[in-house]
């Protein structure tokens, strides 16, 4: 594109045009660069590189901090196993409610209960945790249950616990996603798939589901990425039984102080992020085309 | 399926609403209501750690959401005007941004920091003239920088699609009319994007005043609330917390309910 045709269009020469494009881009290009680009450098140096005696770094290039994370086996064993858990019950939880809210939903209804589910998803995860530990703990359902005579119930800290709250946590942003997909569907394809013959099962299974599963798959690699970095829901459901990856970081960083350890595990979490986006981005493509769905 | 979405919206909304009947609870414990009380409220807000660390969270999270909304403004309004790679790098950093969990930005962000003050404090020390040279360290800054990383982003997307469903014609019959660039800027473009430039700031100061994991590595000796909050719930659960939670979970709706109903404001009907 050269100057003047953006859509902010200005007269004046080009010097002009460049000068103030990078003045209005350079604010934003420092703020990436000094606090993601190179904090990223940051750990991939630190992570090929050794533990002072102290704690904190030395420098060095070995791959042993790697050739180490099989000693944070159950962190990754739990996260691996409860992200992807986790991020499926939230698309099963999450998919017909998109569908109502964007097929079947009152005109009127629609954006009241869009909000509803937005609303949570930008109040404290931290608080609306917490609402949890309180409903689950002891003096919470398991003191309502004794009432009624079933006696030593234990809710919190089980992966139960870890896994309702993550449901809950992110359900919001499973829903979203999804909903965009259903809601730019062409509902004529579903009146044409029925007057074809086909029955609403084969109609849903043919054409809705698989035109709604770029939101789907982008609802569900979001929430497995940052499931992946999750510490709060199991730090405060999971009682420090259900251990992930985001403890052992917090563990490595702020307490152990092992960071060039804590950075190979970060690095190697980043590299499982990407392959989840790749993985993702290629089913959307190849099943529905590439009709993308932008979050925000 | 109506049955199913009522109970989902329920399972969203039973909880915040259990925490804040239980804030006004006279009595100690969730499973006795025993009485209307704000006696909770009163005891929270006169607990001087907490209101310092409301303090401090106040005053990070309007700091980085005003840097976050005037530089992604800027930049959303910046990359309308530059060629579709650097637009394409931009927008995977970006991207990365918002995506990349917190943990691993709270993280990064310590290791880089912790590295450039080791570097910058010896320095500022040698050729500092007096006794007690400038020392950087973690704390207002560096969680001001790291969440203003996440906010910024966040203006930029919501401000540069408001950006992309701009009324093209009113621009050019501005310009054919012979505005100055300035001119159209502030009587056609600003007018336009404002709603959304409200709220990215809103948002943008719900997600600081909101987040715990960021700045859980890189405040340093400061105390943001989540921090004090979280500190408080691994002591143990008392109606206390109830009090703070419903203070900032009504503070949250709030902000987003407004934030929402600013993106709704004047939006182009096409």
């Amino acid at each position: 594109m050269s100057a003047g045709t953006g859509t902010l269009s200005m007269h004046g020469n080009r010097f002009r045009h460049n000068f103030l494009t990078a003045l209005l881009l350079a604010p934003a290009t420092v703020w990436l660069v000094v606090f993601l680009v190179l904090p990223f450098i940051a750990i991939a140096v630190f992570s090929v590189g050794e533990r002072a005696p102290e704690g904190g770094y030395q420098a060095a290039f070995t791959l042993t901090q790697y050739a180490n994370l099989p000693a944070r086996a159950t962190a990754f064993w739990n996260t691996m196993v409860l992200a992807p858990v986790g991020a499926l019950a939230c698309l099963l939880v999450a998919y017909p409610v998109a569908y109502y809210l964007a097929l079947r939903a009152p005109q009127r209804w629609r954006l009241i209960l869009l909000a509803l589910v937005v609303i949570p998803f930008w109040t404290s995860l931290l608080m609306r945790t917490y609402a949890w530990m309180y409903i689950l703990g002891g003096r919470g359902i398991p003191a309502l249950l004794a009432l009624v005579g079933i006696e030593d119930v234990r809710l919190i800290n089980t992966p139960g616990a870890v896994l309702l709250g993550i449901v809950y946590g992110y359900l919001p942003l499973m829903i979203l996603p999804i909903y965009v997909s259903l809601e730019r569907l062409d509902r004529r394809l579903l009146e044409a798939s029925a007057d074809l013959g086909a029955t609403p099962l084969s109609t849903f299974l043919g054409v809705t589901l698989k035109l709604s599963l770029p939101g789907v798959m982008t609802g569900f690699s979001l929430v497995m990425i940052l499931l992946l970095g999750e510490y709060l829901i199991p730090t405060l459901l999971g009682g420090g039984k259900v251990f992930f990856i985001g403890n052992a970081l917090v563990d490595l960083f702020l307490q152990s102080r092992n960071w060039p350890f804590g950075s190979a595990i970060a690095i190697t979490l980043v590299l499982v992020s990407v392959a989840v986006l790749i993985v993702a981005n290629r089913i959307s493509n190849r099943v529905a085309g590439a009709r993308r769905v932008d979050l925000i | 399926m109506r049955a199913f979405v009522i109970t989902v919206f329920a399972f969203l909304y039973l909880p915040i609403v259990l925490v804040v009947l239980f804030s006004f609870n006279a009595g100690h414990h969730a499973s006795e209501f025993t009485g209307f009380s704000v006696q909770w409220y009163g005891k929270a807000l006169s607990n001087p750690f907490l209101v310092e660390a409301l303090k401090n969270s106040l005053f990070i999270a309007t700091t980085s959401a005003l840097l976050a909304a005037v530089f992604g403004t800027a930049a959303a309004l910046g990359l309308t005007r530059v060629g579709i790679r650097t637009r394409a790098v931009f927008d995977g950093l970006l991207g990365a941004a918002i995506v990349v969990p917190g943990v691993v930005i709270g993280i990064s962000t310590l290791v880089a920091l912790v590295q450039l003050f080791a570097v910058v404090n010896p320095f500022l020390a040698s050729i500092w003239p007096g006794d007690q040279p400038p020392r950087l360290s973690l704390g207002y800054g560096s969680i001001i920088a790291a969440h203003g990383l996440f906010s910024m982003a966040l203006v930029t997307m919501i401000v540069g699609t408001r950006l992309g469903s701009l009324d093209r014609n009113l621009v050019e019959a501005s310009s054919d009319l012979y505005a100055t660039p300035l001119t159209t800027f502030r009587s056609i473009v600003l007018p336009q994007i404002m709603p959304a430039v409200v709220a990215g700031f809103l948002l943008a100061f719900t997600f600081s005043f909101d987040d715990f994991i960021v700045a859980f590595f890189v405040a340093g000796a400061q105390t943001t609330l989540p921090i004090y909050v979280f500190a408080s719930i691994r002591r143990g659960v008392t109606p206390e917390i109830n009090a703070i939670a419903t203070i900032v979970l009504v503070a949250s709706v709030l902000l987003v309910v407004l934030a929402q109903w600013q993106l709704r404001q004047r939006k182009p009907s096409n």
